[in-house]
């Protein structure tokens, strides 16, 4: 059975090579806790240069991402996981694309919008 | 057995043209994979509105004077240990134990009520002091994103409802333990949105 899983890949958070354990939970659990708990504390604290917390709480966030990734959805670079980790990596590009690109424009028309009280003069 | 045939035996001798088809349970995880990160990009999508929108409240409450920080930390602190226990619950019905399959899961299943109620009583105080999804653009995204995640939740818990009914009925039959898995990508896929939710959404107001 578990030759034949191998020759086509392995669904995601399957356990074939038994990395699906209690312990993997835990691990993943406290490293999140640590996580979770370090981004709001970053969010209230006056210790942290005050313009680069949103990029601290962005890396936070990633790499709770990350961990959740790796200990609960138990993906990895195993060669039997390609497939997984290409359809992961497509989705991660989409949704960048989506996201940075609709704040870029956004901010974009904003910059380049004459001001309100100033188009309310041109009609009249 | 010879050499000539154990080369065959091992996965990289056979070609894939020859394999036939994967297991099932690789072709439902796959699948059920694929339906996640399409569910993300939905997800990217009302993210990417929230980051348009979130600054044009239209002189109504802005999102740090709405937003309760400790109310936010529990509300992540169910979600995520509602997250390992799903995965113990996973573990038991690989396993096959009937009995730890329902206590972890009904624990998943408090933990993820507790999440909802608390995401509940928010809606309703914002509701009950003006600060309605029809107040501006801001609140407008703020509630399509975090109820589109509820409603996630929600669905989550009838699977979970139907999936330990399953068990109770037909018990852990292939079918029964693959729709399981395909619970347990779905419930985790749903903390990993919620992470977005707490750092742009609740902590990113406080900036």
């Amino acid at each position: 059975m578990s030759t034949e899983i191998e020759a086509q890949g392995v669904a995601p958070g399957a356990n074939v090579h038994s990395h699906a354990t209690h312990r993997s939970y835990l691990i993943g659990l406290s490293y999140a806790v640590v996580l979770t708990l370090a981004s709001f504390w970053a969010s209230s604290t006056d210790v942290v240069y005050a313009p680069g917390v949103p990029i601290l709480l962005g890396v936070l966030a990633i790499a709770q991402m990350g961990i959740h990734l790796v200990f609960f959805l138990h993906i990895s670079s195993a060669p039997d996981q390609t497939n997984n980790v290409l359809a992961l990596a497509f989705g991660i590009f989409v949704v960048g694309l989506l996201v940075f690109g609709s704040m870029i424009i956004m901010a974009n028309l904003n910059h380049n919008m004459m001001p309100m009280d100033q188009l309310m003069q041109m009609q009249r | 057995m010879s050499a000539a045939e154990q080369a065959l035996a091992t996965a990289d001798a056979v070609p894939l043209s020859r394999r036939g088809p994967a297991p099932k349970r690789v072709v439902a995880g796959y699948g059920f994979w694929l339906f996640l990160l399409s569910d993300i990009v939905i997800f990217a999508a009302l993210f990417a509105a929230y980051a348009v929108l979130s600054g044009e409240a239209a002189g109504g409450p802005t999102a740090a004077a709405l937003f309760d920080k400790r109310h936010v930390l529990i509300e992540t602190a169910c979600l995520l240990a509602s997250s390992v226990t799903c995965g113990f619950g996973s573990l038991a019905v690989q396993s096959g134990d009937r009995n730890s399959t329902y206590f972890w899961m009904a624990i998943t299943f408090i933990l993820g009520v507790a999440f909802l109620s608390l995401e509940v009583s928010e809606f309703s105080h914002m509701l009950s002091i003006g600060a309605g999804p029809s107040r501006s653009a801001f609140l407008s995204a703020f509630f399509t994103l975090v109820g589109t995640h509820g409603l996630h939740v929600t669905i989550g818990l009838c699977w979970l409802i139907v999936m330990l009914l399953q068990v109770a009925t037909l018990g852990f039959q292939p079918m029964v333990s693959r729709r399981f898995f395909c619970f347990g990508l779905f419930w985790h896929a749903l903390d990993i949105v919620w992470i977005g939710v707490f750092t742009i959404v609740y902590l990113g107001a406080h900036l």
